[in-house]
């Protein structure tokens, strides 16, 4: 049997934060070279939820927000989402493309661009977890939908309701200073992937 | 108005008149209502997945299709609902995100739906009216006063069922 979320340690958690604040620090790193402003991110953190609890840590279920998903295949397999609130988004499509569109919609050009930012940021986070561990990681094409924040983070998490009642995120906030562009990244290992992962960096 | 009483995900209850049940955000996962309109007694089901088979922890029941709605109707009857009378409402199992390989777990929201159908047939429990499918997240309201079912959505409007 291999390693569950219940059987993590502390040490152990703080290895996967850690993961997550070198793999968030470097897209946003990327964010900020793309956009030319600084971007504030904040200690990542290491939830370990209830299904029924996982829609509170993106703004409650029924916030509007965009979701760009993930697949992640090679040595370990899951889920990245990167998730904007609808003026967050907003702000950042203007930041990118130079305008001011000051509509409520989002038009096809603006989701396009959307797609790329998460698909540098994912990348990003992915090449320096590959270069920290040594493991070979993939990522998809990305996916965006713009709704509910509980629709959306269901996709990952039903993965994890197929072996255990509870779900791991690990969650980085980032901030751009002033035009307050606000986003989560999250990084969801699949339950099976947790010991390799851990493995390749000398904690199991 | 009646108090509202929330159903998280992979989660169930149920309510007497004149109690309204709600769940927030559905995305692929299925709203099971079932409804007496004699009692006036409601109940809701939030299910992820489609079966409890083969999966290696199923302790909470409420996860799954096939376990969620016997619970469900288990809860009901203890409240005085009555069998012959319950009927169903489906909402959910949309599909959020578009990838090119229909990998099963992508296509998780329309097996949850045809999880959900059959296991209510399996019970003899008539499905009087759906809203499910497409790519939207739903929130719902089933009124116990009447067994209307209220969906709400982004961009794809609010009706009745």
């Amino acid at each position: 049997m291999s390693l569950t979320i219940d059987d993590l340690n502390s040490l152990q958690i703080d290895v996967l934060r850690e993961i997550g604040n070198i793999g968030a620090g470097n897209a946003a790193t990327a964010l900020s070279k793309m956009i030319s402003k600084r971007i504030d991110m904040d200690v990542p953190k290491v939830n370990i939820l209830e299904f029924k609890n996982v829609a509170e840590l993106v703004g409650g279920p029924e916030v509007e927000v965009v979701g760009i998903y993930f697949k992640v295949t090679g040595d370990i397999t899951g889920s990245i989402m990167f998730l904007l609130d609808k003026q967050s988004s907003k702000l950042l499509t203007n930041l990118l493309m130079g305008m001011e569109d000051t509509t409520d919609t989002l038009s096809e050009m603006e989701f396009s661009a959307l797609q790329e930012v998460g698909n540098i940021l994912a990348g990003s986070y992915l090449s320096s977890l590959s270069s920290l561990t040594g493991l070979k990681l993939i990522v998809s094409i990305p996916s965006l939908a713009l709704d509910m924040a509980g629709a959306i983070i269901s996709v990952p998490v039903i993965l994890f309701g197929q072996v255990g009642d509870k779900v791991m995120l690990i969650e980085t906030d980032f901030c751009e200073g002033t035009n307050h562009v606000k986003g989560n990244f999250f990084l969801i290992p699949d339950e099976e992937s947790f010991e390799i992962l851990l493995k390749s960096l000398g904690v199991v | 108005m009646a108090d509202l009483i929330k159903v998280g995900m992979a989660d169930l209850n149920t309510v007497c008149f004149p109690g309204v049940l709600t769940t927030l955000g559905l995305g692929s996962c299925v709203g099971i209502c079932l409804y007496d309109s004699t009692t006036k007694i409601a109940g809701m089901a939030h299910i992820m997945l489609p079966s409890s088979q083969q999966i290696k922890n199923n302790s909470n029941i409420a996860k799954f299709a096939d376990t969620g709605i016997v619970k469900l109707l288990e809860d009901m009857l203890q409240i005085g609902a009555k069998r012959n009378k319950i009927v169903a409402k489906l909402a959910g199992g949309a599909q959020m995100f578009n990838f090119n390989d229909s990998s099963d777990i992508m296509r998780i929201g329309a097996r949850n739906v045809s999880a959900t159908k059959e296991s209510l047939k399996a019970l003899n429990i008539p499905i009087i009216a759906e809203d499910t499918g497409g790519n939207y997240g739903r929130t719902i309201e089933l009124y116990s006063d009447s067994g209307i079912l209220l969906i709400k959505t982004i961009g794809y409007g609010t009706k009745q069922i």
